[in-house]
C-alpha cells in the first residue's frame, strides 16, 4: 500500500445555488463513503478557503493570493491509500468535481523506508 | 434563521441576512463534503450563521446602521457578542419568527405576495418550489418575492409583536395568510405532491407558534388551527393506493389521522370562547361534523347546511354557496340541490372552476339524466387543473356512459376560489 494525496481544483463551489450545492454534497458523501468503506481513506482532509497569503523568497514578502485562474485554485485535499499510482488514479475518477469541470491531481507521497 | 438575522441586521438589511444564511449554508456543505454531515446539522448551521453575523457586524459596523433598536448594543465590542448570543437563543428565535410573520403580512402587500414571502423567508422554500405549489412560473414568483422584499426593506423596523393594539390589528391578516397557505397545500391547483403536503405542515407549524404567544392565542387562532387539524386528519385518505383522488364520501375513514382529529376537536372547543364568530369557526365546525361521522352516510347534513347558511351571512362567496347547495342535495335530494345552485346569484364567477360543472353533473346523474350529466362532466374535464382532477373527472364521464349507479362522488372543495379571498 502506498499513500497519495488528492488535490481538488475547480471553480468556487459556493457560487452554486443552494440546491445544486446540496446535490453536489450528496455526491461527495457517497463517493467518500465508498472510499472509506474500502479502506482507502488515510485522512479525509479539508476544504480550503480560496484565498489566503503567499509568502515569498528570502525577503519573506507577503502577498495576497494565490491569484491563479479560478479553475486552478486548490480547494481541498484528501490523503488516500492505494496499491499504486494507476490504482489511485482509478479511485480519483469517481470524484464529483470532475462532473463540474474541476480536476483531481493525484500525487504519490514520498516516503523513505528506513 | 433569516428571521433572526433580520432582527440583528434590521429589516432594511433583509438581503444581507439572506446572504449570511446562504453563505453559512454553503460553507457548511463544503465542510460536510469532506467530514460528513454532523449529528445535528441545524445547530451547526445556526452556529455558523451566528459567527458570520458577528463577522459582518464587526466588519461593517461603520458602514451600516443595523437594527436601530439594538444599535448601541451592537456598536460596542463589549456588548456585541453577548447581544448576538442572546438573539440566537431558542426563545428569541420563536419571537423572531412571529415578528417576521407579522412583518410579512404588511397591508401594503397583496395577499399572494404575503404568502409567497412567508414561504420564502420563514419556511425556506425556493422560488421553484413556490412556483410549483402555486402553478406559476419561476420568473413570476421570483418577481413577486423580490418586489415584496423591496417593499419590506423600506420599513424602518420589524413589526413589534409586544404592542397589543398593533398586534390585534395585524392578526386577521396573519390568519388569512396562514389560511391561504394551508389551502394552497390542501386544495391547490398543482398536482398532489410532497411540496403540497409541506405547505399544510408549515401553515400548521406557524399557527401553533401563534397559539404559543399570549396575544396570538385568540378564539380565531384556535378555530383556524382546529380547521387545519381537522382537514389535515383527512390527508392520508384523500389519495388512494393507486394515486387517485378520492372524494370525501368514498374515503376509507379508518385512514383518517385520529390524533389530528382529536386535536382539531379539542382546539375547536378552545375556540368557543368570547363572542367572536369567524369564518374559521364555521369552517372548522363543518369539518368537525364530517370528522364525527363514522361513515359517509352518517353525516349530519342538516347541521352542515345550517353552518353553511351562517357562513353565507358572514362571508358570502359563490363557492360557499355551491358547497351549501351540495349539502342541501345530500339532505333533500338532487332536485333541491340543483335549485339551490340555480339560485346562486353570482354563479358566473364560477365559470372557470371545474367543480361547478362537476357538481351539476353529479346531481343530474343522480336524478338519472345521464346525457346532461355527461355534458357537464366534459365541461368540467376541460377546466381540470392537474392530472389528478382530470383522472377523477374522466372516471365520472365514464360513469355516465356506462349508466353506473350514481354515487355521491363530489370532491370536497375549497370554500374560496383562488384569488377570491382578496375581494
Amino acid at each position: 500500500m502506498s499513500e497519495f494525496t488528492f488535490l481538488f481544483r475547480g471553480s468556487d463551489p459556493t457560487a452554486q445555488s443552494p440546491e445544486e450545492m446540496q446535490k453536489s454534497m450528496q455526491k461527495w458523501l457517497v463517493w467518500f463513503k465508498e472510499l472509506g468503506e474500502k479502506g482507502h481513506i488515510k485522512y479525509p482532509g479539508h476544504p480550503l478557503e480560496r484565498t489566503g497569503k503567499v509568502v515569498k523568497g528570502k525577503q519573506k514578502s507577503v502577498h495576497d493570493g494565490p491569484y491563479a485562474e479560478a479553475k486552478d485554485i486548490v480547494n481541498g485535499f484528501t490523503l488516500i491509500e492505494a496499491e499504486n499510482l494507476p490504482h489511485a488514479v482509478e479511485l480519483s475518477k469517481g470524484c464529483p468535481i470532475l462532473e463540474v469541470g474541476g480536476s483531481v491531481e493525484v500525487r504519490p507521497i514520498r516516503i523513505l523506508d528506513m | 434563521m433569516v428571521a433572526t438575522l433580520t432582527r440583528v441586521f434590521g429589516v432594511h438589511n433583509l438581503a444581507l441576512a439572506e446572504d449570511v444564511v446562504q453563505d453559512a449554508f454553503c460553507r457548511a456543505l463544503e465542510v460536510w463534503k469532506f467530514r460528513g454531515v454532523p449529528e445535528n446539522p441545524s445547530a451547526w448551521l445556526l452556529a455558523t450563521a451566528k459567527n458570520r453575523a458577528l463577522d459582518v457586524l464587526r466588519r461593517q459596523r461603520t458602514a451600516h446602521t443595523f437594527a436601530p433598536e439594538l444599535g448601541r448594543l451592537l456598536d460596542s465590542e463589549w456588548t456585541l457578542a453577548p447581544a448576538v448570543e442572546e438573539l440566537f437563543a431558542a426563545n428569541a428565535i420563536k419571537d423572531d419568527l412571529l415578528r417576521m410573520m407579522f412583518s410579512c403580512c404588511q397591508p401594503r402587500l397583496a395577499e399572494e405576495a404575503q404568502v409567497a414571502l412567508i414561504l420564502n423567508i420563514l419556511c425556506g422554500f425556493s422560488a421553484n418550489e413556490i412556483a410549483s405549489a402555486f402553478v406559476s412560473s419561476h420568473a413570476a414568483i421570483e418577481k413577486r418575492i423580490t418586489r415584496a422584499k423591496k417593499l419590506l426593506a423600506t420599513s424602518k423596523r420589524l413589526f413589534d409583536v409586544a404592542a397589543p393594539a398593533e398586534f390585534a390589528a395585524r392578526l386577521p391578516a396573519v390568519h388569512r395568510a396562514l389560511y391561504l397557505l394551508f389551502n394552497e397545500g390542501y386544495h391547490g391547483a398543482s398536482a398532489e405532491n410532497a411540496v403540497r403536503a409541506e405547505l399544510c405542515h408549515e401553515a400548521m407549524r406557524l399557527a401553533a407558534l401563534l397559539l404559543e404567544h399570549p396575544l396570538g392565542a385568540t378564539p380565531a387562532t384556535y378555530a383556524l388551527s382546529a380547521l387545519m387539524c381537522l382537514n389535515a386528519a383527512r390527508l392520508p385518505a384523500r389519495v388512494d393506493v393507486s394515486g387517485k383522488l378520492t372524494s370525501l364520501f368514498d374515503q376509507d375513514r379508518s385512514l383518517w389521522d385520529r390524533k389530528l382529529k382529536a386535536e382539531g376537536i379539542r382546539l375547536l372547543e378552545l375556540a368557543a370562547t368570547g363572542c367572536e364568530l369567524t369564518e374559521y369557526h364555521l369552517e372548522a365546525a363543518i369539518a368537525s361534523v364530517h370528522a364525527r361521522a363514522p361513515r359517509a352516510e352518517d353525516t349530519d347534513w342538516a347541521a352542515i347546511v345550517s353552518l353553511y347558511d351562517t357562513l353565507m351571512l358572514e362571508r358570502p362567496s359563490p363557492v360557499v354557496a355551491l358547497n351549501r347547495a351540495i349539502a342541501i342535495a345530500q339532505r333533500d335530494g338532487p332536485e333541491r340541490g340543483l335549485e339551490a345552485i340555480d339560485a346562486i346569484e353570482d354563479r358566473d364567477r364560477l365559470a372557470g372552476y371545474p367543480f361547478y360543472p362537476a357538481a351539476l353533473g353529479e346531481l343530474e346523474l343522480r336524478r338519472g339524466r345521464q346525457k346532461i350529466a355527461r355534458k357537464h362532466f366534459l365541461a368540467a374535464l376541460a377546466l381540470a387543473r392537474n392530472p389528478m382532477e382530470r383522472r377523477f373527472l374522466q372516471q365520472r364521464v365514464g360513469a355516465c356512459q356506462r349508466g353506473d349507479p350514481p354515487q355521491t362522488a363530489i370532491l370536497e372543495s375549497a370554500n374560496r376560489l383562488q384569488g377570491e379571498v382578496t375581494s
